[in-house]
């Protein structure tokens, strides 16, 4: 069933005929926000049993198309038809009750509520006025049973990690049976095995007539998963492909339109002398325990691990953040007493933390002021407390030209921009001040190629020229190609060093799990 | 030098939608509350012949300058991200406190402007520590800003009127009163200098300088502010500290309008600040909004409020319709979030 009929169409044909068997059409969809032309006469055909993927740069206007297709937003021109009937514009109800439904990047769980609320919420079971509870109870476990994950449906969300309420989210977007699910970046927060599950799932619902629009940046799933990919480009959709008749070059390439790059530089490796180190290290909060590791300067160095491992609480506590039980941390030479991240940047060590809505920008604020915020005691930005905001502007603006924010207005606030974007303004801050240690937490978590690109150059910049810097991420390909150390984390404990030539990915999975139960049937398929 | 530059595109034609993206959210932070005073005396100046007198205009500026001093610190306490009940009861014990004290050094043959300076240096003492009290407990022992704010009001409204015997406290010298009230009603009173000049200080010190980019900060995402190296906790204090010293300068500004010391002087002035604060742009959820507009924001209700006195509807009434006032700011900057929300 998938496939279809049509080959591929030409990069040059803006507008192929629209499919007549297709379960959604899009076409001609036009949206314009303040200032920014979004989409711009974009099409698209998505059939039953198919899983068509969105691909394209952050901005390229994936979001927006999706949003109009769940009728969040009305669009000033084109229509959306579903099995054939034109969708009421801008009515997510209608999109709701003709079966279309979406699992988001970002969670919209209630964190106080139960996993089996959250999935029943607004379309609760009932007998008469009362709650059902045991036939939602009963339902939710049979969908966690479908899934494939172990959950207590009356487990509050909050208690849940990152990976499992992801899995809660995706319940709820099943609960109604849709006939169209729209996956946005659903496996950010997912290891390896809980990626095959959701594969799997997805498979089933292929072969349940459902049809899929997939959003994600990574090779290896569309590789995996897509029977054919839509490439958007600054509001236009640049072509349409079968996944199995194109390449990860040719669709670098569509999506950035230059001509193809290598992702990962090669960073020279001088190491000098240690920089930052953690010794015999627990966590007061439990988190991690007996940890040792050092950076020194002039080396990247890689931790790695799943989900939940404890990797980012290391991070952490590198920069003060998180309290130890025991151990020190030890910068330059010199044991640290009671670290903050104020002394640590006055130190000259720069943290960009994993979730940058919630720890990394002041979302109601302006670009320029969320770039400068960790900057502003120095002297280039401050005559002591008096603002000099012609240079802030200035090296603001050389920095996110050089990131390629888009579109680069320094005064609109970063909840503006999508979620890539707003990751270039944290990545700002470790070039806004000379950066002598760079702790970096899953750094490139949705963020396209082309910022990617420049964010390595950053890393390759900064580690040439004496920093040191600690690469904390779940994304294994970074880790291989630009770290020259790794250290493996598994439920709270350091299981494992490799240097750079012992690097290798089946190394690295092996000691994922060495301190715990295994998992069987681990497909080393990570990502590209 | 690295793969890098291949990519950098060039950003020239985006100056012109730069220039015109800031003069949007300029327009957007304090123009609706620009014309909000302007309709307001727009039509009361049609409506009533009297409002236009050059002894109500000043009369107006009067009444907004005590309203607009303590909702400059309203205004702080609400860009970080708090509330501040207390402002209306710190006035009035400013109020008692000063006055008792002023009263007892005279009557002790201390000269005036030493009893002056004293008892004012006093009443200022109240409003700062007190304010010190509700950001040590806000930022030190994460105890919400609603709740020990209200907890110190009624402390500071006992205190009050335990000291004063829950009488006004009358028979203020007269130099107290020509250097801080005004001679006459129908002069500028020393109040609105220092309204003015408070609004400009503060106002300046929130979009120039660092404390006010953290303050900002803080209201926005503590987390993040704390991970950009920010010390959250001194600036919470620091807020509350403001507030609570504004309060206290408005007691005393207002004690010597009135020639009295009163408990009660604060009146309707928690409720009038954080309205003024909401109309002039500030978000409830912190980090948003200017000074600026929190003062524009008084002096609107100032504006209203005399007003709706020249066409003699009851203070009752008044009263709900401030009230309703500040429920529909607050809703419209729900639809304003609604709205901007979709992107």
């Amino acid at each position: 069933m998938a496939g279809g009929s049509r080959q591929s169409a030409p990069v040059s044909d803006p507008f192929p005929d629209p499919c007549p068997g297709a379960l959604l059409e899009a076409f001609g969809i036009e949206k314009s926000f303040p200032g920014v032309r979004v989409l711009d006469g974009v099409s698209l055909d998505v059939r039953a049993g198919e899983v068509h993927v969105l691909f394209g740069e952050n901005g390229a206007g994936k979001s927006t198309l999706v949003n109009i297709i769940l009728g969040n937003y009305a669009p000033e021109g084109g229509t959306v038809r579903f099995d054939g009937k034109i969708l009421p514009a801008g009515s997510p109800r209608a999109a709701r009750d003709a079966g279309i439904s979406v699992v988001f990047q970002e969670l919209s769980l209630i964190p106080t509520l139960s996993a089996c609320a959250n999935i029943f919420l607004g379309r609760e079971k009932r007998h008469s006025a009362l709650l059902d509870e045991g036939t939602m109870s009963r339902e939710a476990a049979a969908m966690f049973a479908r899934l494939g994950i172990a959950l207590d449906p009356q487990a509050p969300v909050a208690g849940l990690s990152r990976a499992e309420q992801q899995m809660v989210e995706i319940a709820k977007a099943l609960q109604n049976d849709p006939r169209l699910l729209i996956l946005d970046e659903p496996t950010t927060a997912f290891t390896d095995v809980e990626t095959q599950r959701l594969f799997a799932i997805v498979a089933d619902l292929k072969r349940l007539g459902v049809g899929i629009i997939y959003i994600t940046h990574r090779m290896a799933e569309i590789q995996a998963i897509g029977d054919r990919i839509s490439i958007l480009r600054d509001g236009r959709r640049i072509a349409t492909k079968l996944v199995s008749e194109t390449d990860e070059d040719e669709l670098i390439q569509l999506m950035t339109g230059r001509e193809t790059l290598n992702v990962y530089p090669t960073i020279a490796f001088k190491p000098a002398d240690e920089a930052i180190a953690l010794d015999g290290a627990s966590a007061a909060s439990g988190r991690f325990q007996n940890v040792s590791i050092s950076v020194r300067a002039g080396e990247i160095v890689g931790i790695a691990g799943l989900v939940g491992c404890g990797k980012s609480a290391v991070g952490r506590s590198l920069f003060g953040e998180e309290r130890l039980a025991a151990g020190q941390v030890t910068l330059f030479g010199k044991p640290l007493r009671s670290p903050s991240p104020q002394s640590m940047l006055d130190a000259g060590v720069v943290y960009l933390p994993p979730d940058r809505r919630r720890q990394g920008l002041v979302l109601n604020r302006s670009v320029r002021e969320n770039a400068t915020l960790s900057c502003l005691n120095l002297r280039s930005f401050a005559f002591g407390q008096w603002l000099r905001k012609k240079s802030e502007d200035d090296a603001v603006q050389r920095v996110l030209n050089r990131l390629n924010l888009t579109p680069p207005l320094l005064d609109r606030n970063v909840s503006a921009y999508s979620g890539g974007n707003q990751q270039k303004v944290v990545f700002a801050r470790a070039f806004l001040r000379e950066t002598k240690v760079l702790i970096v937490d899953e750094p490139t978590v949705g963020v396209d190629v082309g910022a990617r690109l420049e964010f390595y150059g950053i890393l390759k910049q900064l580690c040439e020229t004496g920093a040191a810097i600690l690469l904390i991420s779940s994304d294994l390909p970074e880790i291989l190609h630009l770290t020259h150390r790794t250290y493996v984390l598994a439920f709270g404990r350091q299981t494992a060093e490799f240097q750079r030539e012992e690097i290798s990915e089946a190394a690295i999975l092996s000691s994922f799990f060495a301190a715990g139960p295994k998992e069987g049937g681990i497909k080393t398929g990570a990502a590209a | 030098m690295t793969p890098l530059q291949q990519i950098s595109r060039p950003a020239q034609p985006f100056a012109l939608r730069r220039v015109a993206d800031r003069m949007l959210s300029r327009l957007k932070t304090t123009g609706i509350i620009s014309a909000l005073v302007l309709v307001v005396f727009a039509f009361f100046a049609v409506a009533n012949s009297r409002f236009t007198n050059s002894n109500n205009l000043i009369n107006i500026l009067n009444q907004s300058s005590y309203l607009m001093i303590v909702s400059l610190g309203q205004g702080l306490v609400l860009i970080s991200g708090g509330f501040d009940l207390a402002v209306a009861a710190l006035l009035g014990l400013t109020s008692v406190v000063s006055a008792t004290l002023m009263i007892a050094l005279a009557a002790n043959g201390v000269d005036f402007p030493l009893a002056i300076a004293i008892s004012v240096a006093g009443g200022l003492s109240v409003g700062l520590i007190l304010g010190m009290v509700n950001g040590v407990a806000v930022a030190y022992l994460n105890v919400r800003s609603f709740i020990v704010t209200l907890g110190i009001a009624g402390i500071a409204a006992g205190a009050g009127y335990q000291i004063s015997g829950g009488a006004p406290v009358t028979g203020l010298p007269e130099n107290f009163i020509a250097v801080f009230g005004t001679p006459d009603l129908r002069s500028i009173s020393t109040s609105v200098y220092i309204a003015v000049l408070f609004a400009v200080a503060l106002h300046l010190t929130m979009t120039r300088t660092r404390a006010g980019r953290y303050i900002y900060a803080v209201g926005g995402n503590p987390v993040a502010a704390r991970l950009s190296g920010i010390n959250v906790r001194r600036h919470i204090v620091l807020v509350f500290m403001t507030s609570g010293l504004l309060a206290s300068l408005a007691g005393i500004l207002l004690s010597a309008r009135v020639s009295t010391g009163d408990t009660n002087l604060g009146g309707n002035f928690v409720l009038q600040s954080i309205t003024a604060g909401v109309l002039g742009g500030i978000s409830l959820r912190g980090g948003e909004g200017t000074l600026f507009g929190a003062a524009l924001g008084a002096l609107f209700i100032a504006v209203l409020s005399n007003g709706m006195n020249l066409e003699n509807i009851s203070s009752y009434y008044q009263m709900i319709i401030l009230g309703g006032l500040l429920v529909l700011a607050v809703l419209a900057e729900q639809l304003r979030l609604l709205i901007s929300g979709r992107r």
